[in-house]
């Protein structure tokens, strides 16, 4: 093919790479900014777009202040040595921009503080500029980290469960009284019952004997299912296709009443028994048809030859079904991973990630800092299993209906 | 057929079966019944529902729960929403799905393509949450937008919306990110059908001056109708439960109700009205559970 036939090629599919690399983009960005606001600062995150970080870095505040402040205190904040703008302790004084205002007001060497540009005289236009004054100001003074700096103290925030308004590390290392009450700052924070450090550790407690268990017990009945005769198999069978679909919702209070009554409330045994019940139903069915579809000449000759069920279950069936018992613990692992429900009324003294990022939501949009790293936390394990093993996973996806 | 020589008795399939029916009897089979029984009692569960009667208000007496679960405003909302989901979000997800199965067979970096509509399929759906509650998230009083929609709102020159809290978008924004989840499993299982059909048939149309849109829908879409059908009732039972988005990005409020969320903020105050839901949402899913039963046969008859 000449270059020429190549180039108009290209171009005739440009339409095509157009329309799927913007669906690719619009998929990405959404978790991309879950991702890139995760390793910003608190105060980064709540004056500026996360989306900034990849745009020149202009510190914020700086036009403002040229435009305002420079021509008397200096670029650097210095040049009037008893205002010294870049001294952290001017900074500290005005916590929010009205207070600053309020201080512009006041008159300056019998004048107004501020002649060349004048400040708008409606408070919230004039606010809107001193806001990113005050940011340049702590920058300025070093005191807060300017917006372009990244971060990993969310992620120790969100770890040890943190809802003070500054940092972790920081709150310690000033021993701040709020925080020492709460933490000793030491190691053993990470297992804090607020943090997603303890709520990773139940997860994984949770997740494998829950995906375990149900497998091994699938698997006996899938092989019965496949390759034993008796009465009711059909019958049996279809009852346990439309067992699939029945909703968790179904299920709840009834096993929440008896695990009262027999003491397993907010017990991991509890949930490992809830969730081998409830994933039975997909995961036998799934089993059977994988077992169910392999020859049956190997089954015919090992029996033959005087194997007895167990030992071709264990020796035939089972190493022969490990590609469908690989699918099957991806799934079940991952929805256990990823569910919500079920751990909020079954596990409730024991917090697991997604109930605990529930926790941590303030409804003012306060911490997204720390919520956005706590989200990214308890991604990491369900992305790296789903890269790993993508094949399984849309394998598992492709033969069988989808559980509920 | 199982072969002759390896016919058993009894205990047997007793032994393999065993452990599992009686798991599943004891936490799928008995609660089912049981939610019935409790969806007629009371708010406790010790009595019969028709307590809650008082006599200046329409009364269902033992079916008093069914009357909250059928005729309340909340309810009729949370039905509304529900119907929304399923005519709008089940039929966007499968088209998005089944566009980008089309479009990325055709390019070489499918693999990755698809990657990356999969990718949110493996995170929760509080992770979900979290992330478009950031996208959707409203400034108000001062300061820059720092939502990205409300940010590029605002720099085309509009106000920003409150994306989750305006009666007259949030259900939208909601099922947004309901396709944002989904298309991909979808995409997934119509992909695997679109690269089944057998390419002599694509070839001969093609030979014979169909063009691709022609060739879409006179041969190929017939040919994966079938699988487009699971796909859906696949959908249509995730739609009825729908739970997690809800509750995390609005709680229900501001007119986002749905079954599955109400039956949740009931279950510990109110079990019996709670139950009545539920029993509600099961009833919905019993034509597709039908339906689901009989591809089955059909497709155990063709074995």
């Amino acid at each position: 093919m000449n270059p020429l036939n190549r180039l108009n090629k290209l171009f005739s599919k440009l339409p095509l790479h157009l329309a799927i690399i913007i669906m690719c983009i619009l998929w990405l960005v959404p978790t991309l900014g879950l991702f890139v606001t995760s390793f910003r600062t608190r105060q980064a995150v709540r004056e500026t777009g996360w989306w900034t970080v990849f745009s020149k870095q202009t510190v914020a505040g700086q036009a403002e202040y040229n435009t305002y402040c420079a021509s008397c205190h200096g670029t650097d904040g210095k040049k009037i040595a008893n205002a010294n703008l870049a001294d952290p302790t001017i900074a500290n004084q005005f916590t929010r921009s009205i207070n600053l205002l309020l201080d512009l007001q006041k008159p300056i060497n019998n004048g107004p503080h501020l002649v060349d540009p004048q400040l708008p005289t409606n408070a919230t236009k004039a606010q809107a500029i001193l806001s990113p004054i005050l940011t340049y100001m702590r920058a300025l003074s070093g005191h807060v980290e300017t917006s372009g700096k990244l971060t990993l103290s969310n992620y120790l925030d969100a770890l040890v469960g943190y809802k003070g308004t500054a940092n972790y590390l920081s709150d310690c290392q000033q021993k701040i009284p709020g925080t020492l009450a709460v933490f000793n700052c030491i190691s053993a924070d990470l297992l804090n019952q607020a943090g997603m450090g303890r709520a990773f550790l139940n997860t994984i407690a949770v997740a494998i004997p829950s995906t375990i268990i149900p497998i091994l017990f699938a698997a006996l009945a899938a092989y019965a299912f496949a390759w034993l005769d008796f009465k009711g198999r059909q019958w049996l069978f279809a009852l346990l296709v439309g067992l699939q679909i029945i909703p968790l919702q179904m299920v709840l209070v009834p096993i929440a009443r008896l695990y009262v009554s027999v003491g397993l409330q907010s017990s991991f045994l509890g949930i490992w028994l809830f969730h081998t019940g409830f994933g039975l139903p997909y995961a036998i069915y799934l089993m059977r048809n994988f077992i169910g579809g392999l020859p049956r000449e190997i089954f015919e000759s090992v029996y033959l030859d005087g194997a007895s069920h167990w030992t071709a279950f264990r020796t035939l069936a089972l190493p022969l079904a490990m590609p469908a018992i690989a699918s099957l613990g991806i799934f079940q692992f991952l929805w256990i991973w990823n569910d919500f429900l079920v751990a909020k009324i079954f596990l409730s003294t024991k917090p697991v990630l997604t109930v605990q990022i529930t926790n941590l939501i303030d409804p003012l949009g306060g911490n997204w800092n720390i919520l956005t790293g706590a989200a990214f936390l308890s991604f990491i394990i369900p992305m790296v299993v789903f890269f790993a093993f993508q094949k399984y996973f849309a394998r598992g996806l492709l033969s069988g209906s989808v559980k509920g | 057929m199982v072969p002759k020589i390896m016919k058993q008795g009894w205990l047997a399939p007793l032994l393999y079966l065993g452990p599992a029916l009686l798991i599943m009897l004891v936490f799928v089979i008995y609660p089912t019944v049981n939610t019935v029984i409790l969806s007629f009692m009371d708010r406790t569960g010790t009595q019969s529902a028709a307590v809650d009667c008082s006599s200046d208000a329409p009364c269902w007496g033992v079916f008093e729960n069914y009357r909250y679960a059928l005729t309340t405003p909340i309810m009729l909302t949370a039905l509304r929403n529900n119907a929304l989901w399923l005519l709008l979000m089940v039929p966007g997800t499968v088209a998005v799905g089944l566009l980008f199965a089309l479009l990325a067979d055709r390019v070489r970096y499918e693999s990755l393509a698809k990657s990356i509509v999969f990718m949110p399929m493996a995170i929760s759906f509080i992770g979900a949450g979290v992330i478009w509650r950031f996208m959707y998230y409203i400034q108000t009083g001062g300061g820059a937008q720092i939502g990205l929609l409300n940010a590029i709102l605002v720099k085309l020159g509009s106000q920003p919306v409150a994306f989750l809290s305006d009666s007259r978008f949030n259900n939208f924004s909601l099922m947004v990110v309901g396709v944002w989840l989904w298309a991909g499993f979808c995409m997934t299982i119509l992909s695997a059908a679109l690269k089944g059909l057998p390419t002599e048939v694509l070839e001969a149309a093609r030979v014979d001056g169909a063009n691709e849109w022609n060739l879409f829908w006179s041969v190929m879409f017939p040919m994966v109708l079938p699988t487009v059908v699971v796909v859906t009732t696949t959908m249509v039972i995730n739609v009825l439960k729908i739970f997690d988005i809800v509750f995390v990005m609005t709680g229900g409020n501001y007119g986002t109700e749905v079954i599955a969320n109400r039956m949740f903020q009931l279950i510990v105050t109110d079990t019996g009205k709670s139950m009545a839901i539920a029993v509600l949402l099961i009833i919905l899913t019993i034509p597709v559970m039908i339906f689901n039963v009989r591809r089955f046969r059909a497709e155990e008859a063709m074995r």
